[in-house]
C-alpha cells in the first residue's frame, strides 16, 4: 500500500509538473496583459509594473522564476488585486467553494444511489420509469437554468430563500441543488444499471436460491458491487461540481473559487491563473487518488491488478 | 428494504422542505432596517452592490468605478462634488488661485481628523500626492496629476527627486500646489480619487490596503468589515468633521457579479439601490421596470460616449467618404429606444452633454450637429469612395466589440442596419477586453467599439485623446490643424478662448471622421422610496455619504 | 454382460423431416441485429430515437420552411409571443425564434456530433493501444493521460478559446483536447478484459497481426460501451457549449446555439418566457432523448442483460 501510495504522489507531481507550464506558456500566448486599459497606461508606467512583477525578463527566466517561486511554495501576488497573495485569495475563497461542494457530493451521492436502487428494484415497473425520468430530466436542463429558475421560484416568487448570498444555512440549499441535479442524475443511472446488471448475475442467484432473504443478498451482494462504478465517478464528479460552480458561484452571488475562474484569465492575472490552475490540477488530482484508494478498499480484486499494471 | 428506503428518502425530502420553510424571509442582508413611524429621519442602513472586488482602496493605486464608489465614503478629497455637479469644500475649508492661474493656494480645516482621530495635514497631501508619482509605485492614475510642475519628469524618471514636484506644505494647515499652465478644471480634479490622501503611516507597511483593519481614512465613514470578493461593510467616522451630516447606520456593499441576481435581490428587499454606476439592471427589463416601478427608477445622463472607431490605415476606412457613409446610415433612435433602452441620448458630435463649456453646460453651447444620418446620401458617398478606392464592391472587414451582452446586441443591429441600408456585409465579432485593447493599440482591427468617461470637467478629458500618435489615438488619425487646436486650449487660461478653439477641434473630428459617434451613455438606477440625497453626479459616480431615510 | 445382438430391423430410416433436426432452421441473428431487435422493443429508447430524428430533421428544414431569416432585424417587433406571423415569436432585435432555434439545434448538434467524432478517433486508437499492448506502452500513455485528465479542463478550454478566437472549430478541438481521454480508458478496459479471451488467443495463434486482432476483433466486441460512450459525448459537448456560451465564448454571434439563445434570454425569461423556453425546451429535449436513447442502446447491447 505504502509503496502504490507514494508512487501515485510522485506521479502526482509529474502531472502538476506538466501542468504548471503548459499553463505557463498557453497563459503567455494570450495577447493583452494585466496592465492594459481601455484609458492606456502611459508608457513608462507599464515599462515600471512588468519591472515590478518581472515580466519584462525574458520568457524562459519568468518560467524559471516560477518554477522557482513554486518549489518555495510562493504562488506570487495578485496582479489585479493589490497585496493581495495568491494563496490568500484562494484560501479566502475555496472556503465558499469547499462548502458548498461538499454538500453537493453527499446530496448527489445520496439522492443518486437512493433513486438508482429504487429504480433497479422496481425495474420495468412504473417506479423504474418514474425515477429514471426524474435522473435523466436532471441531465437535461443546463445548470445555469436549473439555478435561474430555482433562484426565480424559491427566491423573487415564494421568497422562501435568499435569493443570493451565503449568509445563513438556508442560503446553501439552492446552490447546493443546482450543483446536484447532474451529478445527482448520472449516479442514480449509474447505480440502477449496475444494480441490474449484479441482480441478474449467477452469484445473487445463487445467494437467492440458498434462501438468504433480501436484505441480506441486497446489502451484502448487490450493493457493495453496484457501488464501484460509482465510486469511478467522484473524479469526474469532483470535476463536475467545480466546473459547476463557476456558474452557480456567478448566480447566487457567492464570492467562491469559481468566480475567480473565468475572471483571473479575463484580468490576464497571471499569477492568480497559475495558481488557480495548479490548485484546481491538485483536487482533482486527489479526488482521483482517494478515489483509487477507494475502489481498492471496496473492490478487492483489484489490488492485485493495480500491483502490476499501476 | 424497500420500505426503510422510502423512510430515508421521505425523510430528506421533508427535512429539505422543513429547512427551506422554517425561515421565511423578508429582509436579509445582516441588519434589518427598521423603520420607525412618522415623517422622520430614521437610522438604517444603505444597501447597494458594487458588482465586483475592488482594484485596490489605496488612492495611488485607485482606478475602477468600484474603488471609487468606496472611497468616496472612506476618503474625502481637498473638495467635493455637490449634486449640481459643483466643487465645493472638502479637507480644504478654503483656496486661493494666484492671478496667472497657475498657483493654487488650500487651507486644510482644523478640524479635518483621520479616522484613527490623527489630525489630516497639508503634509498629508503633500506626502500621498508624491508617493502616487514615485515611479516605483506603479500607480495606473499618476498621469492625473501631470498638471502639476515637475509631476510628469518625476514620474517618468526625469528627475530622480520628488522634491521638484509642485506640491508643497508650507505649514500643517496650507498646501501650495504649482501648475504648468492655468487648468481651469484643476479644483474639480482636487475631488477625484486619486488625490484623495492617505495617512503617512502607510509608508510602513506595504499591504496596508488589503485588509479593513489597516485602512486609515478621512472621510464620512471608515471601513467596518471586508470579506474579499463577498461583501465590504463601511460604519460611521466619529472623526468626520461634519459626522452630523452623516446618516446611516452603514453602508453594506455586496458583490454580485450577476445583473438578474441583483435585481432580484432588490425586488426581495435585499438592497436598497440597483443599477449604475458599479451595479446593472439588465437592459430588457428597463421598459418595464421604468412602467412598473415608476417611483424608484431613475435614468441620468452621464459624460461617457459611446462610439466605434475606424483604422484609417487601412483600406477602406483610409477614405473618409467610406466612414462618412457608415456613420450616416444607421438609426441612432432606434438603437437607443429598441437596443439599449436605458434613455441614452444619439450622439452626433464626441463629448457628452454635462462638461462645463464657459458658463453653462458645452453641449448647450455647442451644439452636436455636426453631421445628419441620410441613407441616400451615405449610398452615394459609399459608391464615390469606393470608386476613389479602385474597389468594386465593398471589402471583407469585421467589427469587433469586447464579450458583453449589451455590446453584442448594438453590433448586432448596427451591422443589420449598414446590411439593409448600404448593401454591405460585416462580420462581428466579440474578443475580450485585453485582446480587443491590445489589438487597438496595434491598430490590428478595422472597425472597434470603444467608449470614454470623462476624468474631469471639461472639454478636453475627450479632444485632447485625437492628437496626432497621443496615447488614446489608435486610429490613425493625424492632423496639424487638430494638435495646433489643442496646443492653443492647453496653453490659454481664458475658458471663451479655449471652449472655442476645442469647439473647432470638434468640427474637425467629426468632418474626418476617425471615430463614429452612437450615443451618449445613461446611467438607470433604482432607488428604494423613503432613501433621500443619494445622486449620481455628471460622470455618473454615486455619492452616498450625506443620504437619509426618511420614513413616510 | 449378456450379449447383445444388433439387428437390422433395430435401425429405421430417418424421415426427411428426422434428418434434419441438427441444422438451425431459424435464421442466424448476428449479435448487431439481437441488440437492435432489443432496442426496438425498448418503446422508452425508440421513442428518443424517433424525437432525435425528427429534431435533426428540423434542424434543417425548420429555417426553410420558415418566412423569415434567422438575422433579419426588426426592431420594431421585438420581443413578441408566438403567433402566425412569428410561430415561436421573436427576440430583442425582432429576430424570428423559429428559425434561430432550428439554426441553433443545428449548430448545437453539430458541437455535439464533432465534439464525439474527434473522441472517438483518439479515445479509439490510443485506448486501443493501451489495451491492446499493455505493459510499457500502457503505462506511459496512461500517465500522459492521468496528467491531462488532472488538467481542470475548463479553464484550458478557457484558456484555448481565448488564445484562437471563439468559433465552432475552436470549441469542439478545445473540448476534444480533453475529452477523448474518457473514452480512451473505456476502451483501455474493454480491450484489457477482451484480450486474454480464447477467441483472441486463436487469432493470435493464426498469426494476425495487431492491427487486424485490435480493430478485427477487439474493438468490434468492445462497440457496445463505445457507442453507449458516446451518445453521451454528444450530450455532454452540447452542455459544454452552453456553458461556455453562458461565460459569453459561445458560437459567435450572428450564428447562435440553443446556448446562447439560452444566455441571451435568461435576463429577461420572467418577461418573455417563450425567449426561453423554445430553445431550452429544444435542448432539454435533445438532452433527454440522447440520454434515454443511449441507455436503451445500452441495455440492448449488453447481452449480460438478456433474461
Amino acid at each position: 500500500m505504502l509503496k502504490y501510495v507514494s508512487k501515485k504522489f510522485l506521479s502526482m507531481i509529474a502531472s502538476l509538473f506538466v501542468l504548471a507550464s503548459a499553463t505557463f506558456f498557453l497563459m503567455k500566448i494570450i495577447p493583452g496583459d494585466p496592465f492594459i486599459r481601455e484609458k492606456a497606461i502611459p508608457e513608462k508606467i507599464r515599462e515600471h509594473l512588468f519591472a515590478m512583477y518581472g515580466l519584462d525578463q525574458p520568457l524562459w527566466k519568468q518560467y524559471l522564476m516560477y518554477l522557482n517561486n513554486l518549489l518555495h511554495g510562493d504562488l506570487g501576488m495578485s496582479m489585479k488585486q493589490q497585496y493581495m497573495s495568491v494563496t490568500r485569495i484562494i484560501k479566502e475563497s475555496f472556503i465558499y467553494s469547499l462548502q458548498i461542494g461538499i454538500f453537493a457530493i453527499i446530496l448527489s451521492l445520496a439522492v443518486g444511489l437512493i433513486l438508482g436502487i429504487i429504480a433497479a428494484l422496481n425495474h420495468r415497473k412504473w417506479l423504474d420509469s418514474a425515477t429514471i425520468i426524474i435522473a435523466v430530466l436532471g441531465v437535461s436542463i443546463p445548470n445555469f437554468l436549473a439555478a435561474s429558475i430555482l433562484q426565480y421560484v424559491l427566491g423573487s416568487k415564494l421568497r422562501l430563500l435568499d435569493v443570493s448570498g451565503l449568509n445563513d444555512p438556508t442560503d446553501f440549499i439552492m446552490p447546493v441543488l443546482a450543483l446536484s441535479f447532474l451529478p445527482a442524475a448520472f449516479i442514480a443511472r449509474l447505480t440502477r444499471s449496475t444494480m441490474l446488471e449484479v441482480l441478474s448475475a449467477d452469484y445473487i442467484k445463487t445467494a437467492r436460491s440458498k434462501g438468504l432473504n433480501g436484505r441480506v443478498i441486497l446489502v451484502r451482494h448487490a450493493l457493495r458491487n453496484a457501488i464501484l462504478p460509482v465510486v469511478t465517478y467522484i473524479g469526474p464528479m469532483t470535476a463536475n461540481i467545480i466546473t459547476g460552480s463557476v456558474v452557480v458561484e456567478q448566480i447566487f452571488g457567492i464570492g467562491g473559487i469559481g468566480k475567480y475562474f473565468v475572471q483571473s484569465i479575463t484580468n490576464r492575472d497571471y499569477t492568480l491563473i497559475m495558481g488557480l490552475t495548479l490548485f484546481y490540477g491538485i483536487i482533482l488530482m486527489a479526488a482521483r487518488f482517494l478515489t483509487d484508494v477507494a475502489y481498492g478498499l471496496v473492490d478487492p480484486r483489484i489490488k492485485l491488478t493495480k500491483g502490476k499494471g499501476g | 428494504m424497500k420500505k426503510s428506503i422510502f423512510t430515508y428518502l421521505t425523510l430528506l425530502v421533508v427535512l429539505t422542505l422543513v429547512l427551506a420553510g422554517c425561515t421565511p424571509k423578508e429582509n436579509n442582508a445582516g441588519e434589518p432596517n427598521n423603520a420607525t413611524n412618522g415623517e422622520q429621519t430614521v437610522a438604517k442602513a444603505f444597501r447597494m452592490n458594487l458588482h465586483s472586488e475592488p482594484s485596490s482602496l489605496d488612492p495611488a493605486l485607485m482606478e475602477d468605478n468600484v474603488s471609487g464608489t468606496i472611497a468616496t465614503g472612506i476618503y474625502e478629497g481637498l473638495t467635493r462634488n455637490d449634486e449640481s455637479g459643483k466643487t465645493v469644500e472638502g479637507m480644504a475649508e478654503k483656496w486661493e488661485v494666484s492671478e496667472d492661474g497657475k498657483t493654487y493656494t488650500f487651507t486644510i480645516r482644523k478640524d479635518a481628523k483621520w479616522s484613527n482621530g490623527d489630525p489630516v495635514t497639508a503634509n498629508d497631501f503633500e506626502f500621498s500626492w508624491k508617493r502616487s508619482l514615485d515611479p516605483a509605485m506603479g500607480s495606473t492614475y499618476a498621469y492625473q496629476f501631470y498638471y502639476i510642475v515637475g509631476a510628469q519628469d518625476y514620474n517618468e524618471e526625469k528627475i530622480a527627486n520628488a522634491d521638484g514636484v509642485g506640491v508643497k506644505a508650507i505649514d500643517a494647515q496650507t498646501l501650495e500646489v504649482k501648475l504648468v499652465a492655468p487648468t481651469p478644471y484643476f479644483l474639480s480634479l482636487t475631488s477625484f480619487y486619486t488625490y484623495f490622501p492617505s495617512h503617512q503611516s502607510v509608508k510602513d507597511n506595504e499591504a496596508w490596503a488589503a485588509d479593513a483593519a489597516t485602512i486609515i481614512g478621512n472621510g464620512p465613514f471608515k471601513m467596518g468589515e471586508w470579506q474579499h470578493n463577498t461583501s465590504i461593510k463601511l460604519v460611521p467616522n466619529e472623526h468626520y468633521y461634519a459626522k452630523d451630516q452623516v446618516k446611516f447606520t452603514s453602508i453594506d456593499f455586496t458583490m454580485i457579479a450577476d445583473s438578474a441576481t441583483e435585481l432580484a435581490n432588490y425586488e426581495t428587499d435585499a438592497l436598497d439601490y440597483t443599477g449604475k454606476p458599479t451595479g446593472e439592471i439588465p437592459a430588457e427589463q428597463i421598459p418595464v421596470l421604468k412602467d412598473s416601478m415608476k417611483d424608484e427608477f431613475y435614468q441620468k445622463g452621464i459624460a461617457s460616449s459611446y462610439y466605434y472607431m475606424f483604422n484609417t490605415e487601412e483600406v477602406p476606412f483610409n477614405n473618409v467618404k467610406v466612414r462618412k457613409a457608415l456613420a450616416m446610415a444607421i438609426d441612432r433612435q432606434a438603437i437607443v429606444e429598441s437596443v439599449t433602452m436605458a434613455g441614452e441620448i444619439p450622439s452626433f458630435g464626441f463629448v457628452p452633454p454635462g462638461i462645463i463649456g464657459v458658463k453653462e453646460d458645452y453641449r448647450n453651447e455647442v451644439k452636436d450637429d455636426f453631421f445628419t444620418e441620410n441613407v441616400d446620401e451615405a449610398k452615394k458617398l459609399l459608391a464615390e469612395g469606393l470608386a476613389e478606392l479602385k474597389l468594386t464592391e465593398f471589402p471583407k472587414v469585421t467589427l469587433t466589440f469586447n464579450t458583453s451582452d449589451g455590446h453584442k446586441k448594438i453590433a448586432e443591429a448596427i451591422v443589420e442596419m449598414w446590411r439593409q441600408n448600404l448593401g454591405i456585409t460585416v462580420e462581428i465579432e466579440n474578443q475580450e477586453f485585453p485582446v480587443l485593447l491590445k489589438n487597438r493599440s496595434s491598430m490590428n482591427y478595422q472597425v472597434q467599439r470603444a467608449g470614454w468617461g470623462a476624468d474631469y470637467n471639461d472639454p478636453m478629458t475627450y479632444m485632447d485623446m485625437f492628437v496626432t500618435k497621443g496615447g488614446q489615438n489608435s486610429t490613425g488619425f493625424a492632423s496639424p490643424e487638430y494638435d495646433a487646436l489643442i496646443k492653443k486650449a492647453y496653453a490659454s487660461g481664458d475658458q471663451q478662448e479655449r471652449i472655442d478653439a476645442m469647439k473647432e477641434a470638434e468640427a474637425i473630428l467629426m468632418d474626418q471622421m476617425p471615430i463614429m459617434p452612437i450615443y451618449y451613455y445613461s446611467n438607470v438606477y433604482m432607488l428604494k422610496p423613503g432613501f433621500k440625497n443619494i445622486f449620481l453626479d455628471y460622470k455618473g459616480d454615486i455619492d452616498y455619504t450625506r443620504g437619509y431615510y426618511e420614513a413616510k | 454382460m449378456e450379449d447383445k445382438q444388433l439387428t437390422p430391423d433395430q435401425f429405421a430410416k430417418l424421415s426427411k423431416d428426422e434428418k434434419q433436426t441438427d441444422t438451425i432452421v431459424r435464421e442466424s441473428i448476428s449479435a448487431w441485429k439481437d441488440a437492435w431487435l432489443r432496442l426496438r422493443s425498448n418503446k422508452i429508447a425508440m421513442a428518443g430515437l424517433i424525437i432525435l430524428v425528427i429534431v435533426a430533421i428540423m434542424s434543417i428544414i425548420g429555417p426553410i420552411i420558415s418566412a423569415h431569416d434567422f438575422q433579419t432585424n426588426h426592431l420594431k417587433e421585438k420581443n413578441l409571443g408566438p403567433s402566425v406571423t412569428y410561430w415561436f415569436g421573436t427576440d430583442d432585435l425582432g429576430r424570428d425564434l423559429f428559425t434561430r432555434t432550428w439554426m441553433g439545434t443545428g449548430i448545437s448538434l453539430q458541437v455535439g456530433l464533432y465534439a464525439a467524432l474527434a473522441d472517438l478517433v483518439l479515445g479509439v486508437i490510443i485506448g486501443g493501444i493501451m489495451g491492446y499492448f499493455g505493459g510499457r506502452v500502457d503505462e506511459i500513455l496512461n500517465r500522459i493521460c492521468e496528467i491531462l485528465y488532472s488538467i481542470p479542463n475548463m479553464l484550458i478550454i478557457i484558456l484555448l478559446i481565448v488564445i484562437m478566437e471563439p468559433s465552432m472549430f475552436t470549441i469542439v478541438l478545445a473540448l476534444s483536447i480533453t475529452g477523448w481521454i474518457s473514452m480512451a480508458w473505456i476502451v483501455r478496459g474493454q480491450i484489457m478484459q477482451l484480450k486474454n479471451q480464447e477467441y483472441v488467443m486463436a487469432a493470435q495463434a493464426l498469426g494476425a497481426n495487431a492491427v487486424r486482432i485490435l480493430f478485427r476483433h477487439l474493438i468490434p466486441n468492445a462497440m457496445g460501451p463505445i457507442i453507449v460512450t458516446l451518445t453521451l459525448t454528444v450530450p455532454s459537448a452540447i452542455f459544454a457549449e452552453a456553458f461556455l456560451s453562458f461565460l459569453g465564448l459561445g458560437v459567435q454571434s450572428p450564428a447562435a446555439s440553443l446556448g446562447t439563445m439560452i444566455n441571451d434570454a435568461i435576463k429577461a425569461w420572467t418577461l418573455y418566457p417563450w425567449r426561453m423556453i423554445f430553445p431550452a425546451a429544444v435542448i432539454s429535449i435533445t438532452m433527454l432523448c440522447f440520454n434515454i436513447f443511449g441507455d436503451g442502446l445500452r441495455d440492448a447491447l449488453d447481452p449480460k442483460m438478456k433474461k
